[in-house]
């Protein structure tokens, strides 16, 4: 028995991959519940209904899910690129402190402007402010080759802590009794509900859609054919007269942007205002959802309601069946891992013949 | 001498997956002879000999040394056997000297003493006896390619190789070289040891073999002895049907497309990849650039490429001033075929027609408002695929992954790329740069890009070939210039040109104008 590299992918096998992968998660993290004194079955039926067995669940899901589809995006353009965004978590940060200068400084009221303009110079703030945030990196890559990944990780905590700084200084809400709070976005720039009585909210509609052009981006546009063909080798593509460094910069601002764009979003749909505590890693987290989702741009839909669901449902369960939460980063962690495997096993074959007898 | 077989190969089959690499080879190697072994790239040569040396595994057969059975897979036995195998990419420590290369492996790493005296004398004993001088103590990095290959050799030699397997070892060496290693092989196998002599190059298996072993898809197809074995009959056995070889035929010169006056380059750490090279490139000539590699062929082709900028001197294209900007080059009708095509020439994973519009993308033809026009590229990729011969598409058509195709494949894509140009225009290329166009290629595919560089040439390009194979520059140069060093010779017409001349300049002989 042996293994070889397959010539062309089994297509079959490309689908299966996830469902197996998935499989193997749930039979891993199993042990897991087994181990913390939980019934299996019932902790599993319980996480399934607690992120997906209700309209409420379900809108817990996507209202979590909306931030991840965005630094999902962010993560998947870049990476395509091989341009390696660990710091989608500070440019979301950068993305909603940007929002709430433009919507919601000025006594709480914002620029003295029609909310139909205000709306969209405060999201063109937000991803320009993720944009930028990234160019420096980028063009440090390009021009002195700094490692990407270096910068932008410790630029994160340098985000943070000016986070912190605004939200104790010059962006603190006065009448928030001393937390360490923005001052809120006025009314008018906040995202409509999707469904009454729950959280989740039209910015929903906007991660989908800008899903859903990056797609037609990477699949027909001229950059998206300059970004593949950068990522997968950048020396032919210069030969070929593609400008390397430039295609990369428009990846880093695209990918920036989009990370900032999930602040500003998750502040007008959720949150109001900007704490220190509105992002639980979903910088971090959209990393491992564009892998999951193999850089495809619609997989990171599918992918970004996966690790919601999985996040959320553990929540109900942890309160019903006393398992910890942290469960449901193992799980996720598991299912990157044993999805990483399963992408690569789809390329080769196991060969089973009698052993060689030669000699 | 009697003869008496050294080494015996018996139905070696090797599978991988569907391909037989090797169908049912048997083999005799005698004592004291050079044996080539001939074929084309994909013939099973480099699978029978990794069969032989242990690191695969055959699936049917058995391998006698000396009338011992030879333990599959292990390439210790094989050493231990008296196998010793000298691979076309040394394997040597550059940073170490020849000693302790030679040494490198021959001793337990915990033991606390070296017997370096008696490894040194060993080393400079062996050297004598086949006239094998190097020196022990020189740096490997110091020394020259030829010199390299001796090293490996003796490494060979002093571990008690009596049958040496040789993989395409003249590949790397200048004619000089070339000559020095056949001597050595006649020394050595005078002396009773016996050499397995890997080549796909027809003048040398017939120079220093005594027999020629031919592979063809993987089957054994003929055991010739050398004598009386001519070039065509052979050329013909290994590819299997008649190959035609392009012939040059003459025709008029036109005006200078591209000149380089004094151009240099100087590389980041100063050292200088071209100094003062003077160069005029007629439409309708072929120059060829001959030399051994690394004495600056990669930057006077990255030069004309449009990727790298001379440090000093001038470089012009039908008169203007070029930037080093490769889309420029591109549009001003510079048809270019780099050396290395996997890195350099295509993008593996993209799809065909992607890289058959790679250099033109965001032009009219295939681009309108950001968005590519895929009818058009598609349609473009398959005339390419059509007129230039381009096989391995036939379940994907122009989706197929341009990674899965062969070498020869991809070169034909990359050739009709660049010739074919800008498909609105119509226009031949102005100037073609070929850097090693036929690398690795196989007989038939060789012979198709000679002729498409010559219908090129004859339609009016300059075309400037960069070529470390001598047969190639002399089947196709109208002229040929020397690189050594940085320094370019004078382009002097072919016919001026001996081959000892320009084994000579290659080497930077003064002496040699």
């Amino acid at each position: 028995m042996h293994i070889e590299k397959r010539t062309t992918p089994s297509r079959r096998l490309q689908l299966a991959a996830p469902l197996l992968a998935i499989g193997f998660t749930l039979l891993v993290s199993s042990l897991l519940v087994a181990w913390a004194g939980a019934p299996v079955g019932k902790a599993y039926a319980l996480l399934l209904e607690g992120g997906f067995g209700s309209t409420f669940a379900w809108s817990e899901t996507l209202t979590r899910a909306t931030p991840l589809i965005l630094t999902g995006l962010s993560a998947a353009v870049a990476f395509r690129a091989r341009l390696f965004n660990i710091g989608a978590e500070g440019q979301l940060y950068a993305g909603a402190l940007a929002a709430v200068a433009i919507g919601g400084l000025h006594g709480g009221e914002g620029f003295a402007l029609h909310p139909a303009l205000l709306f969209p110079a405060m999201m063109a703030a937000a991803a320009l402010a993720g944009a930028l945030l990234l160019l420096g990196p980028a063009l440090l890559k390009s021009r002195l080759g700094v490692d990407e990944v270096v910068t932008t990780l410790l630029l994160n905590f340098i985000v943070l802590l000016f986070v912190s700084m605004m939200l104790d200084g010059p962006m603190k809400d006065p009448t928030a009794m001393g937390w360490p709070q923005s001052v809120v976005l006025q009314d008018a720039l906040q995202l409509d509900k999707l469904i009454a009585r729950t959280r989740v909210h039209t910015g929903l509609l906007w991660a989908v859609l800008l899903a859903a052009l990056l797609w037609a981006l990477m699949k027909v546009g001229t950059l998206g054919l300059q970004i593949r063909a950068v990522g997968a080798n950048a020396r032919a593509a210069a030969f070929a007269g593609m400008p390397v460094g430039w295609v990369s910069v428009k990846v880093a601002l695209l990918s920036g942007a989009l990370a900032g764009l999930a602040g500003a979003i998750e502040v007008a749909g959720r949150t109001s205002y900007v704490t220190l505590d509105m992002s639980p890693g979903y910088g971090y987290s959209g990393i491992v959802i564009a892998m999951l989702a193999a850089l495809n741009p619609l997989g990171v839909v599918a992918a970004a309601v996966f690790v919601a669901g999985i996040l959320v449902g553990a929540d109900s369960m942890s309160r019903a069946v006393n398992v910890p939460t942290y469960i449901a980063d193992v799980i996720v962690a598991v299912s990157l891992l044993s999805m990483l495997v399963a992408a690569m096993g789809a390329q080769y074959r196991i060969v089973f013949r009698r052993a060689a007898h030669a000699g | 001498m009697p003869s008496e077989t050294v080494l015996r190969l018996s139905g070696i089959t090797k599978r991988f997956g569907s391909l037989v690499a090797n169908d049912a080879i048997s083999l005799d190697l005698d004592r004291g002879e050079v044996l080539a072994l001939l074929g084309e790239n994909g013939a099973g040569k480099s699978t029978l000999v990794s069969i032989l040396f242990g690191h695969y595994l055959a699936d049917e057969g058995s391998i006698e040394v000396f009338g011992q059975p030879l333990p599959p897979g292990q390439p210790k036995a094989a050493l231990a056997l008296g196998i010793g195998m000298v691979h076309q990419h040394f394997t040597l420590a550059d940073n170490l000297s020849v000693l302790d290369n030679v040494m490198l492996g021959t001793e337990p790493l915990w033991w606390p003493f070296s017997k370096r005296a008696e490894a040194r004398a060993k080393l400079v004993e062996t050297g004598q006896r086949f006239g094998l001088g190097v020196a022990p103590d020189a740096r490997i990095a110091d020394l020259s390619v030829g010199e390299r290959q001796r090293v490996e050799i003796l490494k060979a030699l002093v571990r008690g190789a009596r049958i040496l397997i040789l993989d395409e070892p003249t590949a790397v060496l200048t004619p000089t070289e070339v000559d020095s290693l056949f001597g050595t092989l006649r020394q050595l196998v005078a002396q009773g040891l016996s050499v397995i002599f890997i080549s796909h190059k027809l003048d040398e298996v017939l120079r220093v073999s005594q027999r020629i072993a031919i592979l063809r898809g993987g089957k054994l197809i003929a055991v010739l002895p050398a004598e009386g074995a001519d070039k065509a009959t052979l050329a013909e056995t290994m590819v299997g049907r008649q190959v035609q070889m392009p012939q040059r035929r003459a025709h008029a010169l036109g005006s200078v497309v591209c000149s380089l006056h004094q151009a240099s380059v100087t590389a980041p750490d100063g050292r200088r990849l071209l100094d003062g090279v003077d160069l005029q490139l007629r439409a309708g000539e072929i120059v060829a650039v001959a030399g051994v590699a690394g004495n600056g062929q990669q930057a006077l082709a990255e030069t004309l490429f449009g990727l790298q900028s001379l440090s000093s001197g001038r470089l012009e294209l039908q008169g203007q001033a070029m930037p080093a900007r490769p889309r420029d080059w591109v549009r001003a009708g510079v048809a270019r075929v780099p050396e290395d095509r996997h890195a350099v020439g295509v993008v593996g994973d993209l799809p065909v027609w992607e890289n058959a519009v790679l250099e033109r993308v965001t032009t009219p033809a295939f681009s309108r408002a950001g968005i590519v026009r895929r009818g058009a590229a598609q349609t473009h990729a398959r005339q390419l695929i059509q007129r230039f011969d381009v096989r391995g598409t036939d379940a994907l058509g122009v989706h197929t992954p341009t990674r899965a195709l062969s070498g020869g494949n991809m070169q034909k894509l990359i050739l009709g790329r660049a010739l074919v140009g800008d498909p609105g225009s119509d226009k031949p290329p102005t100037l073609i740069v070929a850097d090693q166009p036929t690398w690795g290629l196989d007989i038939g595919a060789v012979a198709y890009v000679h002729q498409q560089l010559l219908d090129a040439c004859a339609a009016g390009a300059a075309v400037l070939l960069i070529s470390e194979d001598l047969d190639e520059i002399f089947a196709l140069a109208d002229r040929i210039a020397v690189l050594h060093d940085g320094r370019l010779s004078v382009a002097r017409p072919a016919a001026e040109w001996t081959l000892a001349d320009i084994g000579l300049a290659m080497a930077g002989s003064a002496h040699a104008h």
